[in-house]
């Protein structure tokens, strides 16, 4: 099908606008919302079963041929991030529907949360670096009204600091373009990829491809530039956290990887060694900071910065393998992060805290519960069989691979202090009695949840522990899938004879 | 006029720099705003300045017969204005709600997300008071 490109973009805006037009009827906007996120779910996996068999799509927008107009290209990380947030689009709006109060629906909550899959699929199809801007901006918009949708005081006190610091990283952004566009003389990314090695100063492409690193690096929360997040994403309700924590700050990666991969490979030597660097640190203060937190959206928002610096890392080293690990570490993230924000939301909605201390006793009467919050923990941690264990392996064999010890033991000790998170919210939220309830033995302490909401509670997260468990024990399809990705990533000529036409 | 326009943009920037160190959020949007229009002018000087004539392509010409003027990074300044204007909007709403329901705008104080934490200079004082 020739519009299969679009149709991620255009499937979520349509959804938006038509649940828009039912303001006022929750009930209809929720089936809208359902009805969309399945469609869009079914529009992006044949995308990706599309570039799998037939290789790069590219679409140009008007006919305009590749650079002058504007292109979407679909390689294959691209459509394996569209698959993914395909996925974690259908399981949030499940959850949402029970987790979202009637007021945030009569504010919008519906026609944000599909512009927002818009925004992130568009960055992630855009052939075009200043298109890239815009999408950013789709996105950015409806993320800002969505953190802040609700007025309660913590959630305007993140939402300014989020937008502050988004509002900075977009205007670097657009400096880098202009700079780019300057050098060039282009705005295509694939004609790009073949101007900035024609420029005859390579250090000025350098200097601007720090830009881009910066206005990256803020959007995917890396070392010096992460404390927006563990200030913001613990405000929202938890749909809008976990779909936050699962997808934003991975489309930051995803522009890293794309800009690092694709644009500015003149002087690998000296720019992946800075992410080399940031990756490491990255690592090991967001898992420190992890470890010094007592309320568990903010433990969890600190091991996505830790999480991010495993992703980067293998961008910085820039083998082969190393780039599957990295793109094999996205997906698994990315499913594993969603869940543990809707284990915790669960959780909460159980004990009525999220602080740690006023947590426990879920073990005793929820056992189930107890075995799904420990799959994604242990996957995040990185124990076999499950998919955590696959993404560390492959990344830190890479890394010894090339003799780059450090940063394999960075990792490996960076896992070691995640299971030490892991088992601290295990044992205060499941393992110890609840407070105040200590002798009771007939659960009296928990909130009750009617079973339509239990339902729709438990079935996302059922859903995504069972990938998890899928990607751990038959993880060779999806290392076959990395393993395209990265050989294109690393071999860009695909990707410009796919969209210049040659 | 690129030394003349380089210059305004450095001021703009430093302008904004400033601005954006400030503890009041009303001047740190601010500082937002104009570092957003310093890039737009960035974007517009990037795109080589002439006085050529205006983009124009003669009816029936498939190329213009003179040299124009570059009318693309016009376009992206275009679209960069209406962006920057859209966001600045509601960063202006979200102050203003911030002002009313946590009563301050000093970024210091607010720390409503935060977790609560033992002001360090209050400890400072303790202790001297103990050593004294």
């Amino acid at each position: 099908m020739d519009h299969l490109l679009t149709l991620p973009v255009l499937i979520p805006l349509l959804t938006g606008a038509i649940a828009f037009l039912f303001y006022k009827n929750g009930t209809v906007q929720r089936w809208i919302g359902l009805a969309g996120t399945v469609a869009l779910l079914i529009a992006s996996i044949l995308l990706l079963v599309d570039v799998w068999s037939n290789g790069i799509q590219a679409e140009q927008f008007g006919n305009w041929p590749a650079p002058f107009g504007i292109s979407f290209v679909a390689d294959l990380l691209s459509s394996i991030m569209i698959t993914i947030s395909g996925v974690m689009g259908f399981v949030v709006a499940v959850y949402a529907v029970a987790d979202i109060d009637k007021t945030r629906e009569k504010f919008g909550f519906y026609p944000l949360y599909h512009i927002l899959l818009m925004g992130i699929n568009g960055t992630f199809l855009t052939g075009d670096i200043f298109n890239m801007y815009v999408w950013f901006e789709v996105m950015l918009i409806s993320s800002f009204v969505l953190l802040a949708l609700g007025n309660a005081k913590a959630q305007l006190d993140g939402a300014v600091k989020y937008v502050i610091i988004n509002l900075v990283g977009s205007a670097i952004f657009l400096m880098g373009i202009g700079f780019v566009y300057g050098l060039t003389g282009t705005l295509n990314m694939a004609e790009l990829s073949v101007r900035l090695n024609e420029v005859d100063n390579a250090g000025l492409v350098t200097t601007v491809s720090m830009f881009f690193m910066i206005s990256f690096g803020i959007k995917a929360a890396v070392f010096p530039l992460f404390f927006w997040l563990p200030a913001s994403y613990h405000t929202p309700p938890v749909a809008v956290s976990a779909i936050f924590a699962g997808m934003l700050t991975k489309v930051g990666v995803y522009t890293l990887i794309r800009a690092f991969t694709l644009l500015f490979t003149q002087e690998v030597a000296y720019t992946h060694h800075i992410i080399l660097w940031i990756s490491g640190l990255t690592m090991l203060i967001g898992v420190l900071g992890a470890a010094a937190q007592s309320e568990v959206r903010r433990i969890l928002s600190f091991h996505i910065i830790s999480q991010i610096g495993y992703m980067i890392m293998g961008l910085a080293l820039y083998t082969p393998l190393a780039l599957i690990g990295s793109v094999f570490y996205i997906v698994h993230h990315i499913i594993v992060k969603t869940n543990l924000f809707l284990v915790g939301g669960l959780a909460r909605k159980l004990t009525g805290s999220y602080e740690l201390k006023k947590m426990g006793g879920l073990y005793r009467y929820y056992p189930w519960l107890g075995v799904l919050f420990l799959i994604p923990a242990f996957s995040l941690a990185g124990f076999p069989p499950l998919s955590g264990f696959w993404a560390k392996f492959t990344l830190i064999y890479a890394a010894l691979e090339i003799e780059s010890y450090w940063i394999a033991g960075v990792a490996l000790l960076v896992g070691l202090l995640t299971l030490y998170s892991m088992t601290k919210i295990w044992m205060a939220a499941f393992w110890t009695p609840l407070p105040g309830y200590e002798n009771d033995t007939t659960g009296a302490g928990f909130n009750k949840i009617g079973p339509r909401d239990m339902f729709l509670l438990v079935t996302p997260i059922v859903i995504l522990a069972t990938l998890t468990i899928i990607i751990g024990l038959f993880p060779e399809p999806f290392y076959e899938l990395s393993l395209k990705a990265a050989e294109e990533l690393l071999d860009p000529t695909n990707y410009i004879n796919a969209v210049l036409g040659k | 006029m690129e030394p003349l326009l380089a210059i305004v943009i450095g001021v703009l920037f430093s302008t904004a720099i400033y601005l954006m160190m400030q503890r009041n959020l009303v001047r740190i949007v601010i500082g937002v705003i104009i570092l957003s229009n310093a890039v737009n002018l960035l974007i517009f000087t990037m795109g080589r300045l002439t006085r050529a004539s205006a983009p124009l392509i003669p009816f029936g010409e498939k190329v213009p017969l003179e040299a124009i003027a570059n009318p693309l990074p016009q376009a992206l300044v275009l679209t960069a204005i209406v962006i920057g204007f859209g966001l600045f909007a509601f960063a202006l709403v979200l102050t203003y709600r911030t002002y009313k329901e946590i009563g301050t705008l000093d970024v210091d104080e607010l720390r409503e997300a935060e977790t609560p934490y033992e002001n360090p200079s209050d400890k400072k004082d303790g202790k001297a008071v103990k050593e004294g």
